[in-house]
C-alpha cells in the first residue's frame, strides 16, 4: 500500500537525448496508472526510473513519501512484469517465482506459503514443476505475475506485458490483471502503446509523447475531451478525424472559437444525412463514399470530404455504397476545437 | 526500442574479472612478442657477448636467403595441395553423407576420429604406413615396382606430410559443411528439382554458391592450419627434410633459432609471421561482417 | 526430401565407404599393429586383423619397464598429458568465462582497450614468438613445470570470444529481473549465468581439452625433462627408422594409448563437440 509521487523527473542520456523531460504527477494509493504513447516517447525510460533500473537525472521519486532516487531496485520494495517475461529459463515455475523471495533471506515455509497461494490464485497450482519453455505463452505470463505477487511489494510496474501474446489471449490477460489489481489494491503503473489496452485497464491515464505528458485524467474524460490533436488522434480507433478548418470543405460551422485552426469529430458522432439542408449551427460537409466495411455490430465508412478523408461509424448496416454522395453532419457540441498550437480550445463540452 | 545494454553499476569488480586474463596475456604474449619485434632489428657476435642494432637488415637477410625463398616455396605447394585435399575431400564427403536417409550419425561419428589426433601422431601413423622399412603400403610400392622412399626423395616426403596433414583436416571441414549443407533451405532443392535440374546440375547451381560462405570462411581457417598447426607433422615426420624439401616457414623459424641459434633472423622471421597471420585474421574478420550484415 | 535414383544412392555408399576408409583406416592400422609382435611388424605387409598379443605388449608398455623412454613410464607421459589437457580446458573456460562476463556486463573505463587486448592475442600464436616467449620462460623458471605448460595457453581470445557471443544473446529484462530479485553480480553469475552457459561449457570443454591433449610445440619447448615430456612429445622420440632397435609393438601400443582418450571425449561428447566447433568459429 503506497503512494507514487514524481516531481519534474527528468532524464538525460549520457548521448545528449532528452528521454523524459521534467515530469510531475502523483499516484494515489491503489490506484492503477498507465502510462500510454508511441514508441519512444519516455514511458518505458519513466518506468524504469520509477524502479530504479535507470538513474534519475534530475527530479525526485517518491515510494510510500519516500525519497528512493538514490535506492537500488531490490531494496525500492518494488515488483515489475516485464515484456518477455523475464522467466529463468532453466528454472522451474517454483523456483522463478521463490528466487527472490530467497535471495532476501525469507525461511523456506514462508516463502513456500506465499509461492502457493500466489500459484492457486493464478491457476498455476499444477505447473510448479514445469520449466518456462514447457508453458504456453499465457502461462509464462502468469507465472510472471506471480513472481511479482509474492513479493508482496509496494508498487506493481507493468512494462508492456501483454505486447507478445495473441488478440484474444490480449483481452482475456487484460481482464485477469484487472481483476488482480483490484483485489490486491496495489498501486501499480502500467506501460503500453495500445491505447485500448490503456482505456480499458486505466484508472488514471498519461499521455505521453516526446518525453512530456500530454494529457492526464480518467480514460474517458480523456477521450471526451482530448487536450491536444496528439491525444485525440492516439486514443480511440478509428481515430478521431482532425480537419483544418482552412480546408473549405465545410458548408457552415458556428459556435467555434475564432482561433481554431483544425476542427475534430470522433467517428461515431457524425450523422449521415442523405438531403442537404440541414440545421445551421451544425457542421455539415458533403461527402463522396469511397469504401464500406461491415464488421457486425458496426460499419465503418470511408468517404472524401474535400480534400480531406473522413471516417465514419455506424451501428450494425448501413446501406451507403462507394461512390454515393452524402451529407454528413456533426451536432456542433460534438465538434473538437484545436489551435495553432495543437492545444484544446474549448474548456468542457 | 534499442535500448543500451543492462549492466551491473559496480567499479572495480570488473577489473577484478579481466585481471587473470590480461595478465596472462601480457607477459606470456604481449611481452614475448614485442620482445621478437625489437630482436629482429638487433644482430650478436659470434659469441653472443654483444649486441648490435642492424635497423632492417636481419630482414634484408632473411628475404635475400634462398634457403627462406626456398622455404616460402615449400610452405606454399605444401599449403595448396594441403588445402585444396582437405577441403575437396571434406566437401565431396559430406555431400554425400547428406544423402544419407539412415545412418549419418554413424558416418559422422566415424568421420570425427582424426580430429582428436595429435598432428604429430597422423604425421607418425602415416609415416608408419608408408616408411620404406616395415610400411606395408611402402611394401606394396615396392612389390608393384615403384620406387618408393619418402626419406629419401623430397616429393615423396612431401606428398606424405601432405597427405597426413590433409587426413587430420577432413573431420573439421566435412562437420561445417554438414552444417552449411543443413543451413540451405530444402525448398530451394525443390524449387531447382522442379524446374528440370538433375542433381549434378543442382549442386554445381544451386547448392555450391549457397554453401560460397563456409567455403571461404573453411579456405581461410584451412591455410591457418597448414601455415602454423602442421609444425607438429614435419618435426615428427621429415624434419624438414630431406634436404629442405619440407622445411616450412614456422620449421625454420624453430631451426633457426633452437638448433641454428640465429636469433637475430629467427626474430625476423617471426615478425614476417605475424604479418602473416595478422593479414589472415583481417580477411577472416571481413568475410565475418559481411556475413553478419548481408546475412 | 527428392527421391534419388538407384545409381546415385549406390554411389554415395561407394563414397561414404572409401570416406569412412581413408578416415579410419590409419588408426585401424595402428591398433592392429599394435597386437603383433616386434617381428611380424618388421616383415611386411601387416596383417588386417589383430594378432595374438594384445596382453602382452600392453603389459609391457604400462608395466613391464622395457617400454619406458628414457626411464619414464607411459603412465606418467598420460598423467602429463591429462593434467594439461584438464589444466588447459578447465583454466580457459574460467579465465574466457571471468573476462566475458566483465566485458559484456559492466561499463568501465577502457573496457573497449580491454577487449581489443584480448582479441588481438588471436594474432600471436605461439609459432610465431617461439624463442622470446621461451626465453620469457627461462626467465620465469617455468621449464619443466606444469605451471609453465599450462598457464600461458590459458589466455585465449577464442573462448572469451564465444562467452561473450553467448551472453549478448541473453536478454537485458533477464538481468533487470534477477536485480529486482535482488541479485547481485555474484549471484546473477552463480545462479543465472552459469547455468545457462551450461552447454557452451560442455562444448568449450571438448575443443579445448582436444587443444590440450595435442599440444606439440609447446610441450616440446617448455620440457627438456623426459619425465615432465606429453606421451606425443615422447613419442616422437621413440621412433627412428635408422634405428634397428626401435620398439615398434611399443611404439604402437603408446600410439594407441594417445589416440584413445581424445578420441574417446571427442566421441562421447559428439553432441556438444559438433556444436561447440560449428558455433564457435560463427
Amino acid at each position: 500500500m503506497a503512494t507514487l509521487n514524481l516531481s519534474a523527473v527528468r532524464k538525460l542520456y549520457p548521448n545528449g537525448a532528452e528521454a523524459v523531460k521534467g515530469l510531475t504527477f502523483d499516484i494515489a494509493d491503489g490506484q492503477l496508472c498507465v502510462l500510454v504513447g508511441p514508441s519512444g516517447c519516455g514511458k518505458s525510460t519513466l518506468l524504469r526510473m520509477i524502479a530504479g533500473l535507470e538513474s534519475v537525472t534530475e527530479g525526485e521519486v517518491r515510494i510510500d513519501g519516500a525519497r528512493v532516487n538514490d535506492i537500488g531496485p531490490a531494496e525500492r520494495d518494488i515488483a515489475m512484469v516485464f515484456q518477455n517475461y523475464a522467466l529463468y529459463p532453466h528454472m522451474k515455475v517454483y523456483d522463478n517465482m521463490a528466487y527472490g523471495l530467497r535471495n532476501r533471506g525469507m525461511g523456506k515455509g514462508e516463502i513456500d506459503t506465499r509461492v502457493r497461494e500466489a500459484a492457486a490464485r493464478l491457476e498455476l497450482a499444477h505447473l510448479l514443476d514445469r520449466k518456462p519453455s514447457e508453458l504456453s505463452g499465457g502461462q509464462r505470463q502468469r507465472v510472471a505475475m506471480g513472481r511479482a505477487i509474492v513479493r508482496d511489494p509496494k508498487v506493481f510496474l507493468f512494462d508492456e506485458p501483454l505486447s507478445n501474446l495473441d488478440a484474444k489471449l490480449r483481452g482475456q490477460m487484460r481482464v485477469e490483471i484487472k481483476n488482480l489489481q483490484r483485489s490486491l489494491g496495489v498501486t501499480s503503473v502500467y506501460v503500453t502503446h495500445d491505447q485500448l489496452e490503456a482505456m480499458t485497464l486505466a484508472d488514471v491515464l498519461v499521455v505521453m509523447n516526446a518525453g512530456e505528458i500530454e494529457q492526464i485524467g480518467a480514460p474517458l474524460d480523456v477521450y471526451e475531451a482530448p487536450a491536444s490533436t496528439f491525444v485525440a488522434s492516439f486514443i480511440g480507433a478509428p481515430s478521431m478525424n482532425l480537419l483544418p478548418l482552412a480546408s473549405g470543405a465545410f458548408a457552415g460551422v458556428r459556435g467555434v472559437p475564432a482561433n481554431a485552426v483544425t476542427i475534430g469529430f470522433r467517428p461515431e458522432d457524425a450523422e449521415v444525412i442523405v438531403a442537404a439542408g440541414a440545421s445551421t449551427s451544425d457542421l455539415t460537409l458533403d461527402a463522396i463514399v469511397e469504401a464500406v466495411e461491415p464488421v457486425g455490430a458496426e460499419s465503418f465508412i470511408y468517404a472524401r470530404a474535400g480534400g480531406d478523408r473522413i471516417i465514419l461509424r455506424v451501428a450494425g448496416r448501413t446501406q451507403a455504397a462507394p461512390d454515393d454522395a452524402w451529407v454528413i453532419r456533426v451536432p456542433a457540441h460534438k465538434i473538437h476545437a484545436f489551435g495553432t498550437d495543437g492545444r484544446r480550445l474549448q474548456e468542457r463540452m | 526500442m534499442a535500448r543500451p545494454r543492462v549492466t551491473f553499476p559496480n567499479r572495480i569488480l570488473p577489473y577484478l574479472l579481466l585481471a587473470p586474463q590480461v595478465a596472462i596475456t601480457l607477459v606470456f604474449f604481449y611481452w614475448p612478442a614485442s620482445q621478437a619485434l625489437y630482436t629482429s632489428t638487433l644482430r650478436e657476435d659470434a659469441f653472443g657477448l654483444a649486441q648490435e642494432f642492424v635497423g632492417l637488415d636481419n630482414f634484408r637477410r632473411v628475404l635475400g636467403d634462398p634457403n627462406y625463398i626456398n622455404s616460402l616455396q615449400v610452405t606454399g605447394i605444401f599449403s595448396v595441395f594441403t588445402v585444396a585435399v582437405a577441403l575437396g575431400l571434406g566437401l565431396l564427403f559430406a555431400v554425400m553423407a547428406e544423402k544419407l536417409v539412415r545412418g549419418r550419425g554413424f558416418v559422422r561419428t566415424l568421420m570425427i576420429w582424426p580430429y582428436a589426433v595429435a598432428p604429430a601422431i597422423a604425421g607418425m601413423l602415416w609415416l608408419f604406413m608408408f616408411n620404406p622399412a616395415m610400411g606395408s603400403f611402402a611394401y606394396m610400392a615396392r612389390t608393384a615396382g615403384y620406387n618408393w622412399d619418402p626419406l629419401l626423395n623430397g616429393s615423396q616426403a612431401m606428398i606424405l606430410v601432405i597427405a597426413a596433414a590433409a587426413w587430420k583436416q577432413i573431420s573439421y571441414n566435412f562437420l561445417f559443411f554438414v552444417a552449411g549443407l543443413q543451413a540451405i533451405p530444402k525448398s530451394l532443392i525443390e524449387a531447382a528439382a522442379i524446374d528440370g535440374a538433375g542433381e549434378t546440375k543442382r549442386f554445381w547451381t544451386i547448392i555450391f554458391p549457397l554453401l560460397a560462405p563456409t567455403t571461404f570462411f573453411l579456405l581461410v581457417v584451412n591455410t591457418v592450419y597448414a601455415f602454423f598447426d602442421t609444425f607438429g607433422i614435419i618435426h615428427a615426420v621429415t624434419g624438414g627434410g630431406p634436404g629442405k624439401a619440407t622445411e616450412t616457414l614456422v620449421y625454420k623459424v624453430y631451426n633457426d633459432g633452437f638448433v641454428n641459434l640465429n636469433f637475430g633472423q629467427s626474430a625476423a622471421q617471426s615478425v614476417i609471421l605475424m604479418v602473416i597471420v595478422i593479414a589472415l585474421t583481417a580477411i577472416q574478420f571481413r568475410y565475418v561482417e559481411r556475413k553478419v550484415h548481408y546475412g | 526430401m527428392i527421391e534419388r535414383s538407384f545409381g546415385s544412392r549406390l554411389f554415395a555408399y561407394a563414397v561414404l565407404a572409401a570416406a569412412i576408409l581413408i578416415v579410419v583406416f590409419p588408426i585401424y592400422y595402428t591398433l592392429v599393429a599394435s597386437t603383433h609382435s616386434l617381428t611380424t611388424i618388421l616383415r611386411p605387409p601387416l596383417p588386417l586383423t589383430p594378432g595374438p598379443n594384445f596382453w602382452e605388449n600392453y603389459s609391457t608398455a604400462l608395466f613391464g619397464g622395457i617400454g619406458r623412454i628414457g626411464g619414464v613410464g607411459v603412465e606418467r607421459l598420460l598423467f602429463n598429458t591429462f593434467v594439461m589437457a584438464m589444466a588447459i580446458a578447465l583454466g580457459k573456460i574460467v579465465i574466457s568465462i571471468l573476462s566475458a562476463y566483465a566485458i559484456v556486463f559492466f561499463r568501465f573505463p577502457f573496457r573497449m582497450v580491454f577487449f581489443w587486448l584480448i582479441f588481438i592475442t588471436l594474432m600471436l600464436p605461439v609459432e610465431v614468438r617461439i624463442l622470446p616467449t621461451y626465453k620469457v620462460m627461462v626467465d620465469l623458471g617455468l621449464i619443466d613445470t606444469y605451471t609453465g605448460l599450462t598457464l600461458p595457453l590459458m589466455a585465449s581470445a577464442t573462448a572469451t570470444l564465444l562467452f561473450r557471443q553467448f551472453f549478448m544473446t541473453i536478454p537485458g529484462e533477464l538481468v533487470e529481473a534477477a536485480r529486482l530479485d535482488g541479485a547481485g553480480p555474484w549471484r546473477f553469475f552463480k545462479d543465472i549465468l552459469l547455468p545457462l552457459s551450461r552447454t557452451n561449457i560442455a562444448a568449450l570443454f571438448v575443443i579445448l581439452f582436444i587443444y590440450g591433449w595435442t599440444q606439440y610445440l609447446w610441450p616440446l619447448l617448455m620440457t627438456n625433462r623426459n619425465d615432465m615430456g606429453t606421451v606425443v612429445i615422447a613419442l616422437r622420440k621413440m621412433i627412428s627408422f635408422a634405428d634397428a632397435d626401435t620398439q615398434w609393438h611399443l611404439v604402437m601400443v603408446t600410439c594407441v594409448l594417445a589416440i584413445l582418450p581424445p578420441v574417446l571425449v571427442v566421441v562421447l561428447m559428439q553432441r556438444w563437440f559438433v556444436k561447440g566447433l560449428v558455433e564457435s568459429e560463427k
